[in-house]
């Protein structure tokens, strides 16, 4: 074949390819797409409610299958000044809020998060990307934690408010939420400790969320304050969390 | 075209209003899984084996690398690299190149977002289970997969199937009454990818969700655990787009309008044999 004819068909190839994925492309930013595309998870979390034990648990792993390449993700090292001054203090003065819809509002230091009911799991950490890492974890269990606080009946949602701008800017701050019947989960826990050692901050110092039975986005870092609400609509970009405010699904089971 | 049979040739019913409607809504759901599930894997384009993910050391990685030559697309395969600049890991034609595993033009949306290629994988995963276990629940009722995919004692001696192969290679197809009926290699990859690659793909898929493991926890340990499942999730969609080529190539070399008006309306030409010259 001549060079000349080649390059035509390379041209005519490339051109196709281009249409292809431009029709592809406004498809997908169709909101009505969107929407249809979206019913899908609805479904998906009926399906795992029903099919799924309320308090099965994640699978638990032998000390030997920790990963020594344990992977971090989103924010690693947080600039927010606040943040920078309590890892500054050794997270000395750090204290937990437990607010919103509770009988009895908690203040919390590390060292209180460390008397409460406690919890060590060897897990699977999934990251929504495809990969995943086994990590050993304790820490507080949340059901325990939101019973001292006593929740007010129309409690429906817990909200993890975060130290790290992840956007950057307004807006930018991580929060993530999740439902009852995963904050009494018996493996949910805030960690404040990985791998036997105080939680790295690359990993969420000084406290994480631990929700074993979904993706790691749903595993908030660097817990600054809980907040129990019976609708999420009013915070952030109301879908629940950052990456739902971005896209993502509230409902990280699958 | 008609559907009025020419001289010598009769046109027979070769394919029930539920294969039919399946075969389509298959071959839509599938597409659009593969576009979705090429996008998904671009945002972590290396495969392991285990539970967890060994990061030095993929079985399988489609990566951007800079080096001296400015950035190369790499795919590595155990221990072998090989240069994929342009088509795999840094894709696209000179100029304009991304760093992506693959190109935008295999996936949904052509630009790297996770977000929306999970949203299109989902939907259409559940469609097209669904559709499967329709296809399934008639074919084992409505006795297609006994009569028509199980082969015959007569169809699995090793001689008729070495007669097969050697036909097929020759791209010589059935006429006449044989034609009416799928051939040992047919009915082979027929029952191979819809009773097992199809299936494996929606169980290493539901193997990939953590609160699917936390329901069904010993199904993870067939494909030694998460990053196990998801190998054998990329393998699985290899195998079923090589059947899909062959398959397109085969309808093409036996007759394409007739393959595919069968699959239309169910008509299906045979030629008469006495009718021949």
């Amino acid at each position: 074949m001549s060079t000349h004819r080649r390059g035509w068909l390379k041209g005519a190839g490339a051109a196709m390819a281009g249409l292809w994925a431009s029709a592809c492309d406004r498809l997908n930013e169709n909101p009505g797409v969107t929407r249809v595309l979206e019913s899908a998870e609805g479904l998906t979390l009926r399906a795992q409610r029903l099919v799924m034990d309320r308090k099965a648990l994640a699978r638990e792993f032998a000390p030997a299958d920790i990963s020594a390449d344990f992977r971090a993700n989103g924010s690693i090292d947080p600039d927010d000044p606040e943040y920078l001054a309590q890892k500054a203090g050794g997270f000395a003065g750090y204290r937990l809020a437990v607010g919103g819809l509770v009988e009895r509002p908690l203040s919390l230091s590390l060292a209180e998060l460390r008397d409460q009911p406690a919890r060590t799991q060897i897990t699977r950490h999934d990251c929504v990307e495809g990969w995943s890492s086994i990590g050993k974890w304790t820490g507080a269990r949340l059901g325990p934690l939101l019973d001292r606080a006593g929740l007010k009946p129309n409690a429906r949602y817990v909200v993890f408010h975060c130290a790290d701008n992840l956007g950057g800017g307004p807006g930018g701050r991580y929060y993530e939420s999740i439902d009852l019947i995963d904050a009494y989960h018996p493996q949910t826990i805030l960690a404040y400790e990985m791998n036997d050692a105080p939680l790295p901050v690359r990993h969420g110092a000084p406290l994480r969320l631990r929700v074993e039975r979904q993706l790691g986005y749903k595993h908030a870092k660097y817990v600054m304050r809980i907040e129990v609400v019976e609708d999420f609509a009013h915070i952030g970009g109301g879908q629940g969390g950052f990456w739902e405010d971005r896209g993502y699904a509230w409902y990280a089971g699958i | 075209m008609a559907d009025k049979p020419r001289p010598g040739r009769m046109l027979i019913r070769r394919h029930s209003l539920a294969t039919r409607t399946t075969h389509w809504i298959n071959v839509l759901a599938l597409g659009l899984l593969l576009m979705s599930g090429l996008q998904i894997f671009n945002a972590h384009p290396a495969l392991y084996w285990g539970h967890a993910s060994t990061f030095a050391d993929p079985w399988l990685s489609i990566r951007l690398y800079e080096t001296a030559d400015g950035p190369r697309g790499i795919t590595t395969l155990g221990q072998a690299r090989f240069d994929t600049t342009g088509v795999l890991g840094w894709t696209g034609v000179e100029g304009d190149r991304r760093n992506q595993a693959f190109p935008g033009w295999a996936t949904i949306p052509s630009y790297r977002d996770l977000a929306s290629g999970r949203r299109w994988h989902f939907f259409f995963a559940w469609l097209f289970a669904i559709n499967g276990l329709v296809y399934v629940a008639f074919g084992l009722l409505g006795g297609h997969i006994r009569r028509d995919l199980l082969p015959t004692r007569a169809q699995l001696s090793p001689r008729h199937v070495l007669r097969e192969i050697a036909d097929h290679a020759r791209l010589r197809f059935p006429k006449g009454e044989a034609a009416r009926t799928y051939n040992v290699l047919q009915k082979g990859s027929y029952l191979v990818v819809a009773l097992v690659l199809l299936p494996l793909m929606v169980v290493t898929g539901l193997c990939m969700s953590p609160g699917f493991n936390a329901a069904v926890p010993w199904l993870i340990d067939l494909f030694g655990g998460r990053q196990g499942a998801r190998s054998v999730h990329f393998i699985c969609a290899g195998l079923i787009v090589l059947f899909v080529v062959v398959h397109l190539a085969m309808v093409v070399a036996s007759g394409a309008w007739n393959n595919i008006r069968s699959m239309i309306t169910g008509r299906y030409a045979v030629e008469l044999p006495e009718a021949r010259p």
